[in-house]
């Protein structure tokens, strides 16, 4: 048994590997297309991270949520904006460089030692269900009822406002 | 030698698991390649293969063995990396989904509560592969076919989920076992006939089959998103359209054909993998069929069939679920 958490081991890090990869990608690449294969490959690299969380339902989500439709409808909206190759292959200007980076690092580490020193760390608690549909559908809809619906309405606003924008554009070109 | 024995039973199950898949996928792809092209034959009411083996039986392997030594011809405006990598994507995925369809009552990998959005969710990277491949290529017809299979894809999503949700409500479980197992007395394609009807139309629009394969519409777009492959990285997208396929086929039999029920045969123990492969086969041939029968749609008839039929059916058909399940 021992081999196997070997390898659950090294899995984890593979996927803590991917998110970050996928991050680092999504940053830094000229191409707007190849930073948002970058961004699903690092949301792939979370749901790993879900799995390894206890929630293979969560998992599942991630991958057929963001990576199955978000990232799609990204790229969708990039291959229709049609960005120019010029203008991603051009050199930024990196006149203030050392000063940049001093600032940012100096103002990073700052905020980052002020959040670490004032945080009340607690103990992590213990898992709270078995994490099956069952126990995730019966929170969202007793426990966290309101969230869900806000969200909810948030989401119907977001379509109807979609709607609104489409049909002004198509009523446009007809006439 | 203990942590030996204790290994085994699992490593076995993956071993066989891995080699199962494997078979299946390419196997299938044989049957339903040659199947295809002979039914094609006799729809147009030509021989289809004959030159190659008794009736053309060996013609998949020919054409196997020319597709794995042709040349792979990678454009030279094309994204190299991202080329190759589309073919890939749209294959590796379809081995996930066969892990937990259960084939009959004994006969599954893994049976998982969550077995329903297992399929879905992998079943969702298929687009991306697609989407990749068509962009890369640098191509107009690629990209007009990498487009339409989104806007498609996406669409058709929508009320295959709503139309399963159906069953899920019903049977309490998103466990595929389970679910073939709540329709011992009457199957649920009797109960739910509407639900079945859209699973269907969404499902041969899932796997971009005709009379809803925009996305490689040969009369306007040469091949749509995969005009620019040849050999191994083209055979690999037709692999995975065959599987996937197969994995919708079984999946409308999970839910609405009762899964592997059926007579029990005297002779053969595991009854259940016969019909169920029995039932799914039966379904592929209906996508077959109507391939050969029924002309391309337009694609904004395509597009308003799901959103303004589809979707709104769809729904009204799982408030009526969820009605009768509080009632009864």
């Amino acid at each position: 048994m021992i081999v196997f958490e070997y390898v659950a081991e090294a899995l984890f890090y593979g996927f803590v590997a991917l998110t970050f990869m996928g991050g680092f990608m999504a940053i830094r690449s000229k191409m707007l297309m190849h930073a948002v294969l970058g961004l699903a490959v690092a949301l792939f690299g979370v749901a790993g991270l879900y799995f390894y969380l206890g929630s293979p339902f969560l998992t599942m989500m991630q991958i057929l949520i963001y990576v199955g439709a978000v990232c799609i409808i990204i790229v969708l909206g990039v291959m229709i904006g049609n960005t120019p190759d010029q203008l991603a292959a051009k050199k930024q200007e990196r006149k203030n460089l050392p000063l940049a980076l001093v600032t940012c690092s100096v103002a990073f580490i700052g905020l980052f030692v002020a959040m670490i020193l004032r945080t009340h760390f607690t103990a992590a608690s213990e898992r709270v269900g078995d994490m099956s549909i069952r126990f995730v559908g019966e929170n969202l809809l007793y426990q966290y009822c309101l969230a869900f619906e806000l969200i909810s309405v948030i989401l119907l606003t977001a379509i109807i406002g979609a709607i609104i924008l489409a049909r002004d554009g198509r009523e446009e070109k007809t006439s | 030698m203990e942590i030996f024995n204790s290994l085994l039973p699992e490593l076995i199950r993956i071993v066989v698991c891995a080699v199962c898949g494997a078979v299946i996928v390419f196997g299938n792809a044989l049957v339903m390649g040659y199947a295809e092209r002979k039914l094609a034959g006799r729809i147009m009411l030509r021989p289809g293969p004959m030159e190659v083996g008794f009736h053309g039986l060996y013609q998949l392997v020919v054409d196997g063995l020319k597709l794995m030594g042709k040349q792979l011809v990678i454009p030279v405006n094309a994204d190299k990396p991202l080329y190759m990598l589309a073919p890939l994507l749209a294959f590796a995925p379809v081995f996930v989904p066969l892990l937990v369809l259960p084939f009959s009552e004994k006969i599954q990998g893994f049976d998982l509560d969550i077995g329903m959005l297992v399929i879905l969710a992998f079943a969702s990277i298929n687009v991306l592969a697609i989407l990749i491949g068509g962009w890369s290529s640098n191509n107009k017809y690629s990209l007009f076919g990498a487009i339409r299979s989104v806007a498609q894809n996406v669409a058709y999503e929508i009320p295959m989920l709503i139309s399963l949700l159906a069953i899920v409500f019903m049977t309490n479980t998103f466990s595929l076992k389970e679910i073939a197992a709540a329709q011992s007395p009457v199957w649920f394609v009797v109960i739910q006939p509407l639900a079945f009807l859209i699973y269907i139309v969404a499902m041969v629009a899932e796997t971009n089959r005709a009379p809803f394969d925009l996305p490689e519409a040969e009369s306007e777009l040469t091949a749509g998103f995969h005009t620019e492959y040849s050999g191994m990285s083209f055979s690999l997208f037709v692999l995975g359209e065959y599987a996937n396929m197969f994995i919708v086929c079984s999946v409308a039999t999970v839910f609405f054909l009762g899964g592997s029920s059926g007579i029990p045969l005297p002779f053969f123990e595991y009854t259940g993998i016969v019909w169920f492969l029995m039932k799914v086969y039966l379904l592929m041939f209906f996508l077959v069929w109507i391939r050969w029968t029924y002309p391309r749609t337009r694609f904004d008839q395509l597009m308003n069939f799901c959103w303004k039929y589809l979707i709104p059916f769809s729904l009204v058909n799982l408030l009526i679920t969820v009605v009768m399940v509080k009632l009864v």
